[in-house]
């Protein structure tokens, strides 16, 4: 018998006896991710953390107070019942916790490993207050994703309600797209799916790299939509293939999701952008991911720069992902630049702590001034200027200010820009009628509906960019509006 | 539901040009002159490659595609035969050309060029204008569709830089002859290669007659959303795919475009010389040519 084990034995026997007091709870040592070794997953590309045992996962769920008034169910944008399902597996009830997170949930093995929980859930966790530190916090996303790998049913599928005669078609296959699916087939409706990829999955398949969510993960819930009778339609680029009017108008389509996702990637403007090793973040990770090019010449067909030196601008998830991938293919340098100070860093706090286990260089308060390349073109380093920190600006963070005559140059051969997205142009240029912001968002209504009649949408192209969970959270709107509208709609 | 994509015929039109007519009946529904799909020919490993539409017949359901074998997935496209299926074809994509009534138009082609202008060459005929065509090629086999220009222009030019066909010039020689009538031609369309076309771009700048081009830059999604097709128009950052292909060539940075489009050069030419190898291997006969 382990430690753990031996722990969690003492644990349980105190709780039949007399019951655990918050002292004793507080005594369970938090428990820790394990995680791939750091040298050897530079250069594979499977799953760098590995999930909780049992034992772990018990422990770390015993440590949770069962408070009162729940603080960290606030924390959730889709309000899963964390203590009940946090009871349920100190109780090692395993399929209890499960069906309690489906119920608001439908992608906890997804959420569990890519949600913001230091900024969610987990921060305003009693147990983390008491610690004065949000990581001592029960760790619920962790818990989350325990729950999800132990179910091996998997194959359950949600019933689906008869058939109502009305057609629901969904624009986009991230997040929120798959959770309207989902639901609105459950009502009965007869559901398409329509994605302009050849994949399924949004940001899920192209975005976020398999060594921190399975690709296996996110192909089981495009199955579970498949078996439920959803139809899905690969290479249909609405707005080109059909516009939304003709799909209403002519196929016969009752109401609409747009859920398209971010588009057009931010540059910055500066001298040497369309230089040759100069990529957007999403083209380099769609690259590398959708496409596989780290197999480049072993049988995929699409290639990607052979970097040795990297630079990668921005602080974010996104930025994290791309540096991480530029190891995994074999860059012998990579360099994070990030104007701001760490501490505002968009990222989540476990990949920029796993970024450093990888070797990965945190260049922070610098900016480029400009990317140096060749003759034919080619990056060969970039000018950077150092900041300082000034005012809090709108955001509350506080300003980066540039540094006069700080100039500095390293020696690179690629720049990967992840300072985010706009909006995608395609649906608001073909759709006349729909109403955008002025950043050219889709502007929605607390019910996610938008300007027209029966059409609805949320996730990035909504919120700009948003995380896994909230376009979820949107999906579950949009769905519950779809399908009173479709009750009510002859 | 899954869309086939059969091949329903399939010709060659020079050493390195094949053209097929293939089921996409979503695309050719909705497909307008001057849009483009993309294609890929294998789910899973394959590489994602923009192609024009040369050509439709919306009663059968069928799209035209031209393509020059340049590297290994246009080269295992070749291979592909009738009846034989291309794995997905997304589109129609990017703008449809700006169709109306000039006046004289002068079209432009370069090589595999011509595919993508016919079409435009085409529905501007439609439109009531007077086609003055120019097509070029390095050398005779490599003037492709010279009978489809022939019916719908009203004037033909054809160049070779050998001079094994047509008049011994580059493409630019006849247009600054045209450009120079009087009256001179309303509108320049020239496609081809990206050195063609600038300079075309800087024939007709120094004539004054508004020039379009259609951008042929490498590219993934196709949708606005990589950014991997970006070029330089008039000090600012487009995007081919949603803001083009078609552009004014006078304002396209050409020199920043040509450099980009040969970032993989190295790596493009080893997946090459591997699928020439592979097909010499199961024994496919005429081999690819490396070097165009
Ligand atoms: C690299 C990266 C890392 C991230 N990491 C995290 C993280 O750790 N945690 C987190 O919570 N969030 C993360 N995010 C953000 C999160 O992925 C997004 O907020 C979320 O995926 C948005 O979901 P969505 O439903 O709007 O659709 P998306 O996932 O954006 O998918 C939209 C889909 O619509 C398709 N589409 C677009 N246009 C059309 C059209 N005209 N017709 C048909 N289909 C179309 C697209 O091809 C795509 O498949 C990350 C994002 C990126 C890019
Ligand atoms: C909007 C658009 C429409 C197009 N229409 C046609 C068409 O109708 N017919 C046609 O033959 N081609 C067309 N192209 C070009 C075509 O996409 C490329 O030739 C193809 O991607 C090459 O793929 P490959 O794997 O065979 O070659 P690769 O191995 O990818 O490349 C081989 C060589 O071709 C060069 N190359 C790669 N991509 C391009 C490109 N996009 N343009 C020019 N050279 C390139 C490479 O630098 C390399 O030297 C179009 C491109 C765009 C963007
Ligand atoms: S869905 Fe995300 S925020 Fe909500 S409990 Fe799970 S991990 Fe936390
Ligand atoms: S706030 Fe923390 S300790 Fe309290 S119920 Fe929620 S998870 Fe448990
Ligand atoms: S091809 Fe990706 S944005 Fe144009």
């Amino acid at each position: 018998m382990t430690d753990d084990e031996k722990l969690l034995q003492q644990l349980l026997e105190k709780q039949k006896t007399g019951g655990l007091k918050p002292s004793d709870r507080f005594a369970i040592p938090s428990q820790p991710m394990p995680t791939q070794d750091e040298v050897e997953r530079r250069s594979n590309i499977d799953e760098v953390a590995l999930g909780y045992t049992e034992t772990s996962a018990r422990l770390e769920a015993m440590r949770c107070l069962q408070c009162k008034n729940t603080p960290c169910i606030e924390g959730c944008p889709v309000k899963i019942r964390i203590k009940d399902f946090v009871g349920a597996i100190a109780d090692g009830n395993f399929g209890e916790a499960l069906d309690i997170i489906k119920a608001n949930s439908l992608l906890p093995a997804v959420c569990g490993r890519v949600c913001p929980q230091e900024v969610q859930c987990q921060a305003p966790c009693t147990v983390g207050k008491k610690f004065k530190d949000v990581e001592k916090g029960v760790a619920v996303g962790r818990l989350e994703r325990f729950v999800a790998d132990w179910d091996k049913s998997g194959d359950s599928i949600p019933e689906v309600a008869p058939a109502t005669g009305k057609k629901v078609a969904v624009i986009g296959s991230g997040p929120g797209g798959v959770v309207v699916a989902a639901d609105t087939r459950r009502a009965g409706h007869d559901v398409t799916v329509f994605e302009a990829f050849h994949k399924p999955g949004g940001v899920l398949v192209y975005g976020i790299p398999e060594f921190r969510l399975p690709k296996a993960i996110v192909q089981k819930e495009i199955d579970t939509l498949t078996k439920m009778g959803v139809d899905i339609v690969c290479n249909f680029v609405v707005g080109r293939t059909r516009t939304i009017a003709e799909l209403m108008k002519e196929d016969g389509f009752d109401a609409v999701y747009i859920g398209v996702g971010a588009g057009l990637p931010r540059f910055m403007g500066i001298e040497g952008e369309h230089l040759v090793g100069v990529y957007s973040a999403n083209e380099y990770l769609t690259r590398a991911n959708l496409m596989k090019a780290y197999k480049f010449g072993k049988g995929a067909d699409t290639p990607i720069a052979m970097s040795k030196k990297v630079a990668v601008l921005g602080g974010g998830n996104v930025a994290m992902d791309s540096a991480r991938t530029a190891v995994r293919l074999g860059a012998e340098k990579v360099y994070l630049v990030y104007r701001r100070s760490e501490k505002e860093m968009p990222a989540r706090v476990e990949e920029v702590h796993h970024a450093k286990e990888e070797g990965i260089e945190f260049c922070i308060l610098q900016n480029p001034k400009r990317i140096l390349g060749n003759e034919e073109g080619y990056v060969t380093g970039m000018e950077c200027l150092k900041y300082e920190l000034g005012e809090p600006d709108d955001s509350g963070r506080r300003r980066p200010i540039p540094i006069k005559g700080s100039e500095f140059t390293i020696d690179v051969d690629t720049v990967i820009v992840a300072i985010g997205n706009g909006a995608n142009p395609l649906i608001g240029q073909t759709t006349p009628g729909l109403e955008l912001s002025k950043w050219g968002n889709i502007v929605v209504d607390e019910n996610c509906k938008t300007s027209l009649e029966g059409v609805y949408a949320g996730g990035d192209i909504v919120l700009g960019a948003a995380t896994v969970i909230l376009a979820m959270g949107q999906g579950r709107v949009a769905a519950a509006a779809i399908n009173e509208y479709l009750t009510g709609k002859a | 539901m899954n869309v086939s994509h059969k091949i329903l015929s399939k010709s060659q039109l020079s050493e390195n040009v094949f053209t097929v007519e293939v089921e996409a009946p979503l695309v050719a529904r909705a497909r307008k002159a001057g849009q483009f799909v993309i294609v890929g020919i294998s789910d899973d490993y394959g590489e994602r490659i923009p192609l024009t539409i040369a050509g439709v017949d919306t009663d059968k359901g069928t799209i035209r595609l031209i393509w020059q074998r340049v590297g290994k997935t246009t080269a295992e496209m070749a291979d592909l035969k009738i009846g034989e299926s291309i794995d997905y074809i997304a589109g129609p994509l990017g703008n449809p050309t700006h169709i109306e009534k000039f006046g004289t138009v002068v079209c432009v082609g370069g090589g595999i060029g011509n595919a993508p202008l016919l079409p435009i060459a085409t529905a501007m005929k439609e439109a009531g204008n007077k086609i003055i065509g120019i097509l070029g090629a390095r050398t005779k086999e490599l003037i492709i569709l010279e009978d489809e220009f022939a019916a719908i222009s009203d004037e033909l030019i054809v160049v070779t830089d050998d001079g094994s066909h047509g008049r011994k010039a580059l493409v630019t020689e006849p247009l600054q002859e045209i450009c120079s009538r009087d009256p001179k031609p309303d509108l320049a369309v020239a496609i081809g290669p990206a050195i063609m076309m600038k300079f075309c771009c800087r024939t007709t700048k120094q004539l004054d007659v508004p020039t379009q081009v259609s951008l042929n830059t490498i590219m993934v999604d196709g949708t606005g959303m990589c950014g991997g097709c970006r070029v330089e128009v008039g000090g600012k950052t487009k995007f081919v795919c949603v803001d083009g292909p078609e552009f004014d060539g006078h304002q396209v940075n050409f020199d920043l475009m040509m450099k980009r489009l040969g970032a993989y050069r190295t790596q493009e030419q080893k997946a090459s010389a591997q699928y020439a190898e592979h097909r010499c291997k199961i024994g496919l006969t005429d081999t690819i040519r490396k070097k165009q």
